[in-house]
């Protein structure tokens, strides 16, 4: 219990470790501190920010599935119009290449009724000289009356 | 443990004697543990045997073990926190760093709650002396006998080992606050401080005496206040872990109550040493601040 110089070197002691914990302890460790809060703030704002960027890019992301659907519509829509615009195009086609065919085909028809006609009518006017011949027992003149069965043969 | 003729209050005072390095006066007559008595016939400087000689040093004395566990406590409290300080990064912290910085953080708030001015001294201030002061306190949970055993083996023959047991550690720790105290006072307050002194309580130019008396003693009770506060406590702690300690020198069916007391004042002791140097931390930033204050 004596008061003694142990107070001195107490006193000189307790200054240098304040000292010493002033220059080198506080500031390095409070500035590592300080620092570490500021990171952590920023990280937190950063992660804020990206949570935000999120949404928006969510809502971008609806709006365009939207606007896709749409034109995918549209698209299906004029194909649809256009496919139909062609099966018209090519019933028309077929009903007009049916018809030419179907013309060609009469006039071919037609033709070949005709000649079998002619044909017909040079038969006719021989058959009928030769019948009238057997009837008249006689010859008849063939240049005289081949003119007359012929323009008979005519009105076949 | 008492050793062999030694009364339990012979062992009690042994444990309470400091480890003393002085000065005996001329004409001082040292009793040898002989019995063999000499007349010294100059100032010698030498180690006390014993209380008598450490008193007749006076002044002139050191506590050789405090000042050894004192300082040596303040180094490690250097090291373990310049080591953080170093490793310190904005970076995830780990193991000691951790607990350091908790420690800073707790320091820092704590500051920062009380002392409103700006002064770069105040924190690391509050710093050192928590964790100094709780390291010095910490000594006390080493059991008594232990280091002081150990050292008497190798020849020394009084070790106190809780510096903060030795009032003049406290003390020292005090007084330096007063110093801070007063120079911030008049740093701070100028011609605010001698009016504080002289015309606070009663504010009439009649009552100076009575005021400068008041004021005086209140700024002194506060150094006083602080060390022997802490003093008190741990001198009183050490003191009944050493009851404790002899109490097992008492006989075989005292060691289980003893061992229980033990147990139980040292928890209860964990507690009281950490708030001691929470008191004297606060205290300081308390003081200190009120020494910025100028009304």
């Amino acid at each position: 219990m004596n008061i003694n110089l142990t107070l001195i070197g107490q006193m000189l002691a307790f200054a240098v470790f304040v000292l010493f914990c002033m220059k080198y302890v506080w500031p390095p460790i409070l500035a590592a501190m300080a620092e570490r809060a500021e990171k952590i703030a920023d990280g937190l704002a950063a992660a804020d920010r990206a949570s935000h960027d999120l949404e928006l890019a969510q809502e971008k992301a609806v709006e365009r599935l939207k606007e896709a659907k749409t034109e995918a519509a549209g698209i299906v829509d004029s194909a649809n119009k256009r496919a139909n615009q062609l099966v018209e195009e090519a019933k028309q086609q077929a009903v007009t290449e049916g018809d030419r065919l179907k013309e060609a085909a009469q006039a071919d028809i037609d033709q070949e009724v005709n000649r079998a006609r002619e044909q017909l009518r040079g038969q006719v006017a021989a058959l009928a000289l030769a019948g009238a011949e057997k009837v008249l027992g006689a010859e008849i003149d063939h240049q005289r009356h081949s003119a007359l069965v012929d323009k008979l043969a005519a009105e076949l | 443990m008492a050793a062999e003729g030694q009364t339990v209050s012979e062992y009690i005072i042994h444990h309470l004697t400091n480890l003393t390095y002085g000065k005996l006066p001329a004409g001082f007559e040292r009793i040898g543990s002989d019995g063999h008595s000499e007349v010294l016939t100059a100032d010698t400087w030498t180690f006390a045997h014993g209380g008598a000689e450490a008193a007749a040093m006076g002044f002139m004395a050191i506590h050789v073990d405090s000042m050894i566990w004192s300082i040596g406590l303040g180094l490690v409290f250097c090291f373990l926190f310049r080591r953080v300080a170093v490793k310190a990064s904005s970076g995830v912290p780990s193991g000691f760093v951790n607990i350091a910085e908790m420690v800073v953080e707790f320091v820092d708030s704590n500051v920062k709650d009380t002392f409103h001015g700006r002064n770069p001294l105040i924190a690391p201030l509050a710093l050192t002396i928590f964790v100094w002061v709780f390291l010095m306190n910490l000594m006390d949970l080493i059991p008594v006998d232990l280091i002081p055993w150990l050292l008497m083996l190798a020849g020394v023959e009084y070790q106190k080992i809780v510096p903060s047991t030795d009032v003049n550690i406290t003390m020292g720790m005090a007084v330096g606050v007063f110093v801070l105290m007063i120079y911030y006072s008049i740093k701070i307050k100028g011609m605010g401080f001698v009016k504080e002194l002289t015309m606070n309580p009663f504010n009439h130019p009649l009552f100076i005496p009575v005021n400068l008396f008041m004021e005086v003693v209140g700024l002194l009770a506060k150094p006083f206040s602080l060390g022997l506060r802490l003093f008190g406590n741990m001198y009183a702690g050490e003191m009944i872990f050493i009851l404790i300690a002899a109490l097992y020198g008492a006989g075989v069916m005292w060691m289980l109550p003893a061992g229980l007391l033990q147990l139980g004042w040292s928890i209860f002791h964990i507690l009281v040493i950490t708030l001691q140097a929470f008191i004297f931390m606060v205290l300081t930033v308390v003081y200190l601040s009120m020494a910025h204050e100028d009304h």
